[in-house]
């Protein structure tokens, strides 16, 4: 930590900490979403690789709501446990209902590659906090990777019904994986000093690696690459009672300092 | 352990302002090697190679230095809390429990000993990182702690605690875990 957050201009400040809070927003989502598979996935083994990752993607929110509050953001439970669904500006991939297997294992898979990618390139950031946090989650979303990786294949390379719902699960999800590479407000001006990565380039690294996977590998069919989207300000109905169950008990014991 | 709590009542018996005695950083090193790990108890934080420094201050403080393992690891708060008591557990009134990411902590920093120990404890311990390719989809090689057999299967890749992955092992037939290779 021996660079300052006092090397950044007041835009720079600022658009880094609505970046940071949009990945803090998408790991809170998608760990709340997994988090609903405990006790109901289809097998122990699955019930704790789900417990795992959401526990995996809430350290990765706290590494990056750590580092905001360092630039004068609000305090990590803060951030979490009390904005609204107005305020929060996660994807509508990790917001919507958890489905079926399929459609989680396709969505984590989606969404992992997207990450780990990201994060890979991250590692070069020029703003060292950002490197250190992206070397560290980097070496853990491997194992994500490979995990959903494989559960996509086995379900694609399944059965007729297994195949039929990972390709469903995936004509669904796609318009809505794009949002994952939309750049937030002064992005552009980051990335242009090197703070943050290139999002273009690893959206097409991305698309690289899930279409030899999902198309090469599987045999599934991506559908066709979609229109605008809408930004991360929309969400679905679904997020309202998400975040209603997620911060309940924050909120009916505000005081509480020992969890 | 014993020796430790003997030091401190002695301490407390002989010396009524021990942190006014000036501490070597060796021993706190000591000190800390002493400290489990809260989920895998056969080794120390410093077998892990979590402990990444310690400072003495010129009035007597004493700083720690540690990184985690993994970012969501939760018993980070246990460990930081361990390492203080150990250090007050020396007669120290001040003392500060840092964290760091950098150098990133991965499964290399973890020693040869405790490597043994933990194959003791029955849980393979990990394979080399190999550095230059973290995105990829296959996973590395790992061997039976009981039998040495690299005729193993994975049967889930994620395990009781983050670090660790299940296993079976088709030549002597014992499940077991793994540590992952981070």
């Amino acid at each position: 930590m021996t660079t300052t957050p006092t090397t950044l201009t007041d835009t720079q400040t600022q658009a880094l900490l609505l970046k940071l809070t949009v990945l803090a927003d998408d790991e809170i989502i998608l760990a709340h979403r997994n988090g609903e598979w405990t006790g109901h996935a289809p097998i122990l083994e699955e019930d704790i690789a789900l417990a795992n990752i959401a526990q995996d993607e809430l350290g990765h929110a706290g590494l990056y709501l750590s580092l905001a509050q360092t630039l004068g953001g609000s305090d990590p439970d803060q951030v979490a446990f009390w904005r609204g669904p107005d305020d929060y500006r996660n994807t509508r991939l990790v917001e919507l209902p958890k489905g079926d297997w399929a459609f989680t294992m396709v969505r984590q898979f989606l969404y992992d590659t997207a990450e780990a990618l990201w994060l890979e390139a991250a590692t070069r950031s020029t703003y060292a906090p950002l490197a250190e946090i992206a070397a560290k989650a980097v070496r853990e979303e491997k194992f994500h990777v490979q995990h959903t990786a494989l559960w996509v294949e086995r379900l694609a390379l399944g059965t007729p019904e297994s195949e039929r719902r990972t390709q469903a699960a995936l004509t669904e999800l796609w318009p809505h994986a794009a949002q994952l590479f939309q750049p937030t407000q002064g992005e552009d001006e980051l990335t242009a000093e090197g703070i943050l990565p290139d999002l273009n380039a690893v959206h097409a690294r991305w698309t690289d690696l899930v279409t030899r996977h999902l198309v090469d590998k599987c045999g599934l069919t991506l559908p066709d690459a979609p229109t605008t989207q809408p930004g991360r300000d929309a969400h679905t109905e679904h997020l309202a009672p998400l975040l209603e169950e997620m911060q309940s008990v924050a909120r009916q014991h505000p005081d509480a300092e020992v969890w | 352990m014993n020796g430790r709590t003997a030091e401190g009542g002695r301490q407390k018996a002989d010396h009524p302002a021990p942190s006014a005695i000036s501490i070597q950083p060796s021993a706190v090193w000591d000190a800390l090697a002493s400290v489990p790990d809260p989920e895998i108890p056969v080794v120390s934080i410093t077998d892990m190679g979590m402990v990444r420094d310690v400072t003495v201050g010129d009035a007597g403080r004493v700083t720690v230095t540690f990184t985690p393992t993994f970012s969501g690891c939760p018993a980070l708060h246990v460990i930081r809390e361990s390492i203080e008591q150990a250090v007050r557990d020396l007669g120290v009134a001040d003392v500060e429990v840092r964290s760091t990411l950098t150098p990133p902590w991965t499964t290399d920093w973890i020693g040869d000993d405790a490597r043994e120990r933990l194959r003791q404890y029955g849980i393979a311990p990990p394979a080399p990182t190999g550095e230059g390719q973290l995105i990829q989809l296959d996973a590395e090689p790992t061997r039976c702690p009981r039998c040495g057999s690299l005729n193993v299967r994975m049967t889930a890749s994620f395990g009781p605690t983050l670090c660790k992955r299940m296993y079976v092992c088709d030549s002597c037939r014992e499940p077991f875990e793994g540590f992952k290779s981070v």
